[in-house]
């Protein structure tokens, strides 16, 4: 079994030597040229073509982006914003990072095709308040497209002008999550709102209509605009469109970046022929598919999927194509693309209290099964891995974790209780004799933090 | 009465029962017209929807449609369009009635989401109840007993929060117990209009707490522990003071200003403890000021005002009486009314003005309207003087035409109903060449010269009624007994009358009230005990041209522009 090459369209010139984050490298390499084309045309063929193109959301929840654009509220008279979210956030995720640092002005393109497209006068980069050197790149970049009239009022001598600005996060997961993003692009605390009525599309950033898109969703529309919704659509698999980045860390031999058609590399193609399997004397344990929120995966595990004609075939984690509806079907997510591979070294104890420990500190506190349940998971595991650990935890943590996922304002609930959920679930007996464990273990074995 | 519009009906089904419902009802508001209680914590009927204590998780379901067609969906089995449940839980307060919602409140999924958010609200509460001043009125009590599961699976540390921070000079936070509702954020935001609360830290360890540099210290403050639906802000006044389910509940009205915000007065063995505003959605919706909860202790203050004197010594309840009816047989009487006093005690003063052919003022009271619950009249019941005839006229600011006939001799004997004359603008010359029958609660420079001084009640000690800004008649309970020494003032005023020859008139509220509804035209066909607890609204169209003081205020937009 070897992989098939990586179809490289928005990482295209990422790490490749001479390549530079200016106006002028950009340009050379054919920039802007879709947008010259774009100003040209109708703003609905544009939307159309994102809607043929099949392009789901790469933030997280893998939403479709023609849908999303349809949603948008244009009769109320008042602006449509376009917020670009750029807060990287989500534990193993590390895309949007690399676009902005070396291509910023790929996304710029994007961002100002989408706001041609939806009559967008102002759009928002709310990028991660940890990363000032993209900021600061980004500003650059917005600055020399302005200066080179590919943004601003009038762009490349039409009567449609669109501003971008830059906002700096303060370093807060839940700005990811869009609603709260906006209250925090507002000036207020990011409390995500509740839906309805506040949908971004109708009661938006300054309760007007507002398009929320992914920095690798917006790169993707430069690229429909470009090709056309049809050519974009046979690329990757049927639902699943395009290419997408898929960012792995962890155990394995070769961690980083790998940009392939959406469905068309299996999880074990990736970790064995990309990555190149696990580290020399360990095995693969257990894998989370799309961002640390993602249900885990258990090698070893088989999941029985439904085929469309009725019949059923069954795959192994290793056959899983990486794709948003198959990982759905297998109770996880394609999420936000980050793939963190766990060898057999990792306690999945210790492992769900780190999850824990970041969901704890990242939840905003507005509602009640997220605020109270998050911390409380936190404390047991942390009990358990400092303290005593009782058999019965495990189902404990379930059962919290349980009365906390459907029930909150936000996708922050579901977020901190699927790992809780699918560790448990998958790795109870370790939850359960994790107390003859510890016990079990050499006295100079080293301590956790 | 203007009849509302009639207001567009949506059926909704809540467990199986059917209720009509006004368009934009949230489905905690239309279960409780069926009697059915969806528990919660952050919803407030008079404040913003954020849906953060997820105690109000229902089933939801709405009727089936076929997509393509349009047209309902039938079930067979019970020849009823079929409705289709949303699996997740939705909230209650941010959901409104759509036509055909169904909802269900008893399913073990609802049961089971409550349970999780009590187990949740409680991890981290410090289980204080015993010294808890909420204890008896706190939500948390109420739905754990009623909701929870009644046991705890908790067994870590519970997080650690300051007890005891001042937010202001009225309200004393305790953090450990807040749940974080926000209520009292959204109150201060959108009511008081003093933006200062809000919450530092995130996640369990969230904190509430005033932006740096500012206190909780406007007027209406207080509404913050009202609605706080836990013991996190406390009334640092009522504070450890008392055991809420001792005390008793009496209706009242907030005599501070022609608002006539609807209050409950709390006592106990004839102390009161504490006043909270009463709902009454025409008036003050479910607040009002600080100021008015203060007024009780004017009940017990050192200047109250308890022994009877004729020229200064102490004398009995009858001599006095009778040496006021002797200056008031010899004539030039002037009567000094007053917009604190009760409709019933103006409609006497009136009535004992008349007998004495004696012109009557009333003393006016004003301050700047703060355009939510205090009004710039600061007299409650001006336009019961109107309404009862005991004047005719708004009252001018200083008593200057009662000075100019005390100096042409023609007043020799005034009787001031509390008011303090000196301070209504009679020089001390002036008042030296009148005798005053004074009739008040608090020893002011005008009590202190009195020729006869009777003390009689304050509200809190009486029954009676006040007419609002509106024109809304409202009435208030005696809470406590009368103090010793004091008189009510009715029984004062039917003395008098009866001393100078004016006949038996009924001493007590509920037996005056048929000669009120007799005698006024504005009152026919109404009697005390029939007056609705949230007042009725008199028709205000003889007296639309006078020029009334009061600005915009909650509920309240004056007829003609306020005059500076």
């Amino acid at each position: 079994m070897s992989a098939p090459e990586q179809r490289r369209l928005i990482f295209k010139h990422i790490d490749e030597p001479g390549y530079t984050n200016d106006l002028a490298c950009y340009v050379r390499h054919g920039g802007y040229e879709v947008l010259k084309k774009t100003v040209q045309r109708k703003p609905e063929e544009l939307i159309d073509e994102v809607k043929k193109s099949g392009l789901r959301g790469r933030g997280g929840a893998g939403f479709p982006c023609g849908v999303k654009w349809t949603l948008v509220d244009r009769k109320s008279g008042k602006p449509i914003y376009l917020v670009v979210n750029a807060d990287e956030s989500e534990p193993g995720t590390f895309k949007d990072r690399y676009i902005m640092h070396q291509d910023p002005h790929q996304l710029i393109e994007g961002i100002m095709i989408t706001c041609f497209a939806n009559n967008v006068k102002q759009a928002y980069i709310y990028i991660r308040g940890e990363f000032p050197e993209g900021a600061r790149i980004l500003e650059k970049a917005i600055a020399e497209a302005r200066a080179a009239n590919f943004c601003g009022p009038n762009i490349l001598g039409t009567a449609y002008g669109c501003e971008i600005y830059v906002h700096r996060g303060a370093g807060a997961y839940i700005c990811g999550e869009e609603t709260g993003l906006i209250e925090s692009l507002e000036g207020k605390r990011p409390y995500p709102r509740i839906k309805p009525p506040y949908f971004p599309a109708v009661l938006g950033l300054y309760q007007c209509p507002t398009i929320v898109n992914n920095v690798e969703t917006l790169c993707h529309v430069k690229h429909i605009a470009d090709m056309g919704g049809d050519t974009y659509a046979k690329i990757g698999t049927p639902n699943n469109t395009g290419t997408r980045i898929l960012c792995v860390s962890g155990h394995v031999q070769r961690p980083g970046y790998y940009e392939y058609e959406v469905g068309k590399i299996t999880m074990g193609q990736l970790l064995y022929d990309v990555c190149g399997g696990p580290l020399p004397g360990r095995k693969f344990k257990a894998v989370i598919p799309g961002g640390s929120s993602a249900k885990i995966l258990k090698f070893g595990e088989n999941f029985t999927l439904k085929n469309k004609d009725g019949s059923t075939r069954t795959l192994t984690v290793e056959d899983i194509p990486m794709d948003f509806d198959t990982l759905a079907a297998c109770g996880t997510m394609g999420g936000s693309g980050g793939v963190i591979v766990m060898d057999d070294s990792v306690n999945m104890v210790e492992a769900l209290g780190n999850i824990n420990e970041f969901y704890a500190h990242e939840s905003c506190g507005q509602c009640t099964p997220c605020r109270e349940g998050s911390l409380w998971m936190k404390k047991i595991t942390g009990r358990m891995v400092h303290a005593g650990a009782r058999p019965e935890d495990g189902t404990l943590l379930k059962s919290v974790a349980d009365q906390i996922a459907g029930r909150t304002i936000c996708a922050f609930g579901e977020a901190c209780a699927w790992p809780t959920q699918s560790f448990v679930l998958k790795f109870g007996d370790e939850f359960k004799g994790y107390d003859e464990a510890k016990k079990a273990r050499p006295a100079d074995a080293l301590d956790l933090v | 009465m203007i009849q509302p519009a009639k207001p567009d009906l949506i059926t909704v089904n809540i467990d199986g029962r059917e209720i009509a419902v006004p368009k934009g009802t949230n489905v905690i508001e239309a279960a409780r017209l069926l009697g059915v209680e969806v528990p919660h914590y952050c919803y407030h009927p008079k404040l913003s929807i954020v849906g953060n204590c997820r105690m109000c998780l229902v089933e939801m379901g709405l009727p089936a449609v076929d997509p393509a067609t349009k047209q309902p969906i039938m079930d067979p089995a019970t020849g009823k369009q079929r409705i289709n449940w949303i699996p997740r839980p939705t909230i209650g307060c941010a959901t409104n009635a759509s036509p055909g919602l169904h909802i269900r409140t008893t399913t073990p999924l609802v049961k089971e989401c409550r349970e999780g958010v009590m187990e949740f609200l409680l991890i981290n509460h410090p289980l204080d109840c015993p010294i808890c001043d909420q204890a008896g009125e706190c939500s948390l009590q109420e739905h754990a007993t009623g909701y929870g599961r009644g046991y705890s699976r908790f067994i870590e540390r519970k997080n650690v929060k300051p007890k005891r921070t001042a937010l202001g000079p009225r309200v004393t936070l305790d953090d450990e117990r807040c749940i974080l509702c926000s209520r009292c954020v959204r109150f201060s935001k959108e009511i008081a209009k003093d933006d200062v609360l809000g919450f530092i830290d995130r996640g369990s360890y969230s904190t509430l707490t005033c932006y740096p540099g500012r206190k909780l210290e406007n007027n209406y403050s207080l509404n913050t522990v009202d609605i706080c639906p836990v013991g996190a802000l406390t009334s640092t006044d009522f504070r450890f003071k008392m055991r809420v389910w001792f005390l008793k509940q009496t209706d009242s009205i907030d005599p501070e200003s022609s608002a006539g915000c609807n209050t409950v007065v709390w006592s106990r063995e004839g102390a009161i403890y504490r006043i909270t505003p009463r709902r009454n959605d025409e008036v003050n919706d479910t607040w009002m000021p600080d100021s008015g909860r203060e007024l009780y202790k004017q009940v017990r203050a050192e200047n109250r005002l308890a022994s009877v004197k004729v020229n200064g010594a102490d004398s009995s309840f009858d001599i006095a009486v009778n040496a006021a009816a002797q200056l008031l047989k010899e004539g030039s009487v002037a009567v000094v009314g007053s917009g604190r006093s009760s409709v019933e005690e103006q409609f006497l003063a009136g009535k004992l003005a008349a007998v004495l052919k004696a012109p009557a003022w009333l003393v006016s009271r004003t301050g700047e309207g703060d355009g939510i619950l205090l009004s710039a009249d600061r007299n409650p019941n001006v336009r019961g003087a109107l309404v009862t005839g005991l004047i005719k006229e708004l009252p001018a600011v200083q008593l200057t035409a009662l000075a100019a006939k005390i100096d042409a001799g023609e007043i020799k004997t005034v009787v001031s109903f509390g008011e303090d004359l000196a301070a209504a603008g009679l020089t001390a010359a002036q008042l030296a060449k009148v005798r005053v029958i004074y009739l008040g609660t608090q020893a002011d420079a005008t009590s202190t010269a009195a020729a006869v001084l009777l003390p009689v009640l304050t509200p809190f000690e009486k029954n009676g009624t006040l007419i609002n800004q509106q024109f809304r008649l409202q009435k208030f309970h005696q809470a406590v007994p009368s103090l010793a020494g004091a008189t009510d003032d009715l029984i004062v005023l039917a003395k008098l009358l009866a001393a100078v020859g004016a006949g038996t008139i009924p001493a007590e509220v509920n037996a005056l009230w048929p000669v009120l509804a007799a005698e006024i035209p504005s009152f026919a066909a109404i009697t005390f005990a029939s007056l609705p607890a949230t007042g009725l609204l008199l028709d205000s169209t003889p007296w639309a041209k006078l020029p009334f003081v009061e600005g915009e205020t909650l509920h309240y937009k004056p007829a003609v522009p306020a005059t500076a």
